[in-house]
């Protein structure tokens, strides 16, 4: 039984579809990465998962319990943790603030998780009675992994998290995600920069128009011509 | 020195009192406004509300307070303060609730708000009358006069109970208010809602609780302003509608959604209210002998008459809106 | 029989023909009960609410702009159509009164112009702080010598001959420049407001709807105040020459008149390429932004001319009431009932705005009645049943109920007929 289990998944906003029936399935060891031009549906499908889109068609299974359209909130109990494109930060609050609300749904934990993520991000602990809104790019989408592994999720989606980061950074990032992913936690992640997270990843998704165009692993869809001439720019 | 204590009474002591006021009422609509985002025009009426329980409580046990040795309204402040939470809770469910999840525009649920305005209007009114009550039912309200030492001024520096209890109250509101915006767990997730709607509920922070326990903050100080601000006036049924422009004014200078800059705004307005009604050539007197023969000092030099003091929060909000649209503490939005 | 008429013609405007069947049964209850005079009366008052009413459906249906102060535009246009419909006061004008009042003026000029030009100082050098603490200053001071010069004319100006009087004008160019303030004054808070927030528009336009009857009913050297000016002028010949029946069927016939031109002009716009531009910026403004248009200007164009429509409409209104009493401005008579006929008809209708603001009117106007025998009923129950004693100011408390009603039924029709009774027509090109 896979960790998330998709099946022609249907949804969109006010009642127009713009997934067509996607499958997607990850389990605890992988990281899915998925690609595809502008408008494929590769964030809708993302948001879908965590609840934020409505789903009209199709099943989402995590641990084979359905949570198709299922509170955010309640996701998060389940072991799900949701990083956002942009504004995915708390900014006037605290650094420590940020990782606490993370943590909102278990507060007991909140002290050991801290030393655990201040651990993973060094940076973060200098900067912990800094707003957040005051810190670099690249600290900031610490801040945002951070927040979102308070709960220690067995399941983490990343909505683009090298958007706007420069080529060092995002290397950096791209790290980060391969050794949380050997935490443990099962990854799913939409990338513009298809090439260089297509390498880290072991299931590669290529979405077109709502659908699924291709599945993968992640090197194999690297050396597939057809791929690489349509979605990687050759 | 008479007219250094007339400028204390009637301008100093005036304006803290105008200004609490108006804090406590701006911090009630700026919290409201940072996790729902719309300018809640019936929190003016929540204010009557609050007073009006009062009032009626007081009246059916105008003697308990006699016997704590405090003031017997001050005694049914809380239960009125849950009374009016009850009440913003129930309109929120019942009608601004339905319009958020629908997803419309913001504007569209202020024009809500206005129409809850008018309901809660016209049941006051329908129950109470538009004549103006005395909260203070058996009690007198005590005035306190302190003497200045020597004979520096023969007149005595006025305060009453009720604008002590104020200030004390609006003290400890901002305390409070502090403490639990940055020390609790809810009041934090009441700040992250405030900076960013989408991640708290990402976070799997209850979003309908925090809006929970903003309509019941909102409700507590709007019941508190209410009750103090009859306490110190009268209760009166259009005291809301006064309150209206002053509060929103001070909430847009203080900038929209910080609930420091409520406070700061509230007492910017209080006080820019008060001076400019106050009548400046009492100050003059004493030295009108410095002036020359021909520069007689009018008997009325007041910025504004009293009548156009609604003028005075309106254009403060003008200039703000001009100069700095997102308020002297940089709002969340503009 | 009905459904075969539809089948016949699946294009006949369903909505509208029940909506102004509705308006024609509440109108033929209103005559047959309560005779021509007063029917006519209510239905001419109906009139000018909707003009009214068409100047806030083009703020709030055409602009999505929320005029939370049509009861102040609504005073501008009254104050205009009774200081230019009065007859001189040649008492006052063969008084000494009139040079000191332009003198004040005159004085006031220079007052600003000195503070304007104190305001520029920083282009000699000196600081801008400085600058801005000096201007400050000076324009405090500027403001209390102008106070204290203006004070005495105007009391005397109350002592002596009671107040200004009017400039002896026809009645309808007091209410073209009513319409011309209001506009002025919407330009102003326009300006301000709608770059920003929504929000903050009603905020403001809430408030300056109370600064200007604050300073309508305080302005006694101007309005009379509190104590009133009537009879006011009307442009057609009064109730004294052709008895009340055809006096007010004239003045009908004068805002018909003026209801059928705002509407084809209305009408034309909303199809032409400024209308479409309107719209399109209320839909989606970042789309409409994208495409290069003028946002700001557009939204201050539809601001503004909802304003001017409000002040004829208002104008029209305290010409035919007779007086002008500053204190009779109300927000709930003057800005809330005519958002409910707004709301109700269908915003961005001008059809829809115009049956509606007929049929509100007619049931606000009888639900007074209908409000006082419920509260009797109640009373005579009370008493009957509880010995419960009924308080006396019984009528007043009725009218606060019709306070909540109206509370109501915003509430209620923003939630389940967001569009009104009859929605604004988008069509859909295929």
């Amino acid at each position: 039984m896979s960790l998330l289990n998709a099946t022609q998944v249907e949804g969109g906003y006010g009642g127009m579809n713009i997934l067509k029936g996607v499958d997607m399935a990850i389990d605890k060891e992988d990281i899915g990465v998925i690609v595809g031009p502008n408008g494929a549906g590769k964030s809708t499908m993302l948001k879908a998962i965590f609840g934020l889109v409505e789903v009209n068609g199709g099943d989402i299974q995590l641990r084979g319990q359905s949570i198709a359209n299922l509170a955010p909130n309640k996701l998060v109990e389940l072991g799900m943790g949701f990083i956002p494109q942009e504004k995915n930060i708390f900014p006037s609050m605290t650094v420590e603030e940020n990782l606490e609300m993370g943590a909102y749904i278990k507060p007991q934990e909140t002290a050991r998780m801290l030393e655990k993520i201040y651990g993973f991000f060094p940076p973060l602990k200098e900067k912990r009675k800094q707003p957040a809104g005051e810190l670099s790019g690249g600290q900031r989408q610490m801040v945002a992994m951070g927040r979102a592994l308070m709960t220690e999720p067995t399941l983490l989606l990343l909505d683009e998290p090298t958007a706007g980061l420069s080529p060092l950074y995002m290397q950096e990032i791209f790290d980060r995600i391969v050794e949380i992913n050997k935490a443990g936690v099962g990854v799913l992640m939409v990338e513009q920069n298809a090439k260089q997270a297509l390498e880290i990843a072991t299931k590669g998704f290529v979405l077109a128009s709502g659908q699924n165009l291709y599945t993968d692993s992640g090197h194999n869809l690297l050396n597939d011509p057809e791929v690489a001439k349509s979605f990687l720019g050759g | 020195m008479n007219e250094l204590v007339f400028f204390i009474n009637k301008a100093l002591i005036s304006g803290a009192v105008a200004g609490s006021i108006y804090a406590i009422g701006a911090v009630g609509v700026t919290l409201v406004f940072s996790i729902m985002r719309f300018a809640h025009f019936a929190h003016a009426d929540q204010m009557t509300f609050g007073a009006l329980i009062v009032f009626f409580l007081t009246a059916l046990f105008p003697g308990a307070g006699a016997a704590l040795g405090i003031p017997t309204p001050l005694l049914m402040l809380p239960l009125a303060m849950l009374a009016t939470s009850v009440l913003a809770i129930g309109i929120d469910k019942a009608f601004y609730k339905p319009l958020r999840e629908h997803g419309v525009k913001p504007i569209v649920i202020v024009i809500a708000s206005l129409g809850v305005t008018l309901m809660l209007q016209g049941i006051i009114r329908l129950f109470a009358g538009t004549s103006s009550r005395s909260l203070y039912i058996e009690e007198s309200k005590a005035i306190f006069r302190l003497d200045l030492p020597g004979d520096l001024a023969s007149r005595p520096l006025v305060i009453t109970e009720p604008q002590i209890l104020l200030i004390v109250f609006t003290i400890l509101a901002v305390f409070g208010l502090h403490l639990f915006l940055n020390r609790t767990r809810m009041g934090k997730a009441m700040r992250a809602m405030s900076d960013n709607p989408d991640l708290a509920r990402v976070s799997g922070i209850d979003t309908n609780k925090v809006v929970m326990v903003t309509w019941v903050l909102a409700g507590c100080l709007a019941a508190a302003a209410g009750t103090f601000l009859s306490l110190d006036v009268s209760l009166s049924p259009d005291l809301s509608f006064f309150l209206l422009l002053p509060i929103f004014a001070a909430a847009i200078v203080g900038g929209v959604g910080h609930p420091y800059g409520a406070i700061a705004g509230g007492f910017l307005v209080g006080y820019a209210e008060t001076l400019s009604v106050f009548n400046w050539s009492v100050l003059l007197r004493p030295i009108n002998h410095w002036f020359p023969e021909w520069m007689e000092i009018p008997r009325n030099l007041s910025l504004v008459g009293t009548e156009y003091k609604i003028v005075v929060p309106f254009f403060i909000l003008v200039v703000v809106l001009i100069w700095r649209p997102t308020g002297i503490f940089k709002g969340k939005v503009i | 029989m009905l459904a075969k008429l539809f089948d016949k013609y699946p294009d006949l405007p369903l909505r509208e023909l029940v909506v102004a069947a509705l308006v024609l049964v509440a109108l033929l209850f209103v005559f047959l009960s309560q005779g021509n005079a007063y029917s006519l009366r209510m239905l001419v008052e109906a009139a000018c609410y909707a003009i009214i009413a068409l100047g806030l459906t083009i703020q709030w249906g055409y602009g999505g702009q929320f005029n939370a102060g049509v009861m102040g535009f609504v005073a501008l246009g009254g104050f205009c159509a009774m200081s230019f419909s009065m007859p001189v006061n040649t008492e006052f004008w063969n008084s000494d009164l009139p040079g000191r009042l332009g003198q004040t003026f005159l004085w006031g000029l220079v007052g600003i112009a000195l503070v304007v030009a104190v305001s520029q100082v920083h282009r000699l050098g000196v600081p801008k702080k400085l600058r801005t603490i000096l201007t400050i200053i000076l324009a405090l001071i500027v403001w209390m010598v102008f106070r204290s010069l203006f004070d005495p004319v105007t009391s005397a100006i109350e002592s002596e001959v009671d107040f200004v009087g009017g400039l002896g004008m026809p009645a309808w160019i007091g209410w073209l420049m009513g319409g011309l303030l209001a506009g002025v004054v919407g330009y102003f808070i326009g300006h301000i407001c709608l770059g920003l927030r929504s929000d903050y528009l009603a905020i403001a336009t809430l408030g300056i709807a109370e600064i200007i009857k604050a300073f309508l009913k305080n302005a006694d050297w101007l309005t009379r105040g509190t104590a009133t000016v009537s009879p006011l002028p009307w442009p057609t010949p009064g109730p004294g020459e052709l008895g009340f029946i055809w006096a007010r069927s004239l003045y009908l016939v004068i805002t018909a008149v003026m209801i059928v031109a705002i509407f084809y002009l209305l009408q034309k716009a909303y199809n032409a390429p400024w209308g479409r531009m309107i719209r399109a910026i209320r839909d989606n403004e970042i789309s409409a932004r994208a495409m290069g248009k003028n946002i700001e200007k557009r939204r201050l164009e539809v601001f503004v001319f909802g304003c001017v429509l409000i002040g004829i409409g208002g104008g029209a209104l305290t010409s035919f009431n007779g007086i002008f009493d500053a204190t009779g401005y109300l927000p709930l008579n003057h800005t809330f009932l005519v958002l409910v006929m707004v709301i109700l008809g269908g915003p961005g209708n001008n059809l829809g705005t115009i049956l509606g603001a007929l049929l509100v009117y007619i049931i606000w106007v009888m639900s007074e009645p209908l409000a006082l025998w419920i509260m009797q009923l109640f009373a005579d129950l009370g008493s009957g049943a509880f010995g419960w004693d009924a308080p006396d100011n019984l009528s007043s408390r009725a009218l606060q109920a019709r306070v909540f009603v109206i509370g109501l039924l915003i509430v209620l029709v923003l939630r389940y007929a967001p569009k009104g009774l009859m929605p604004e027509k988008l069509k859909h090109i295929s």
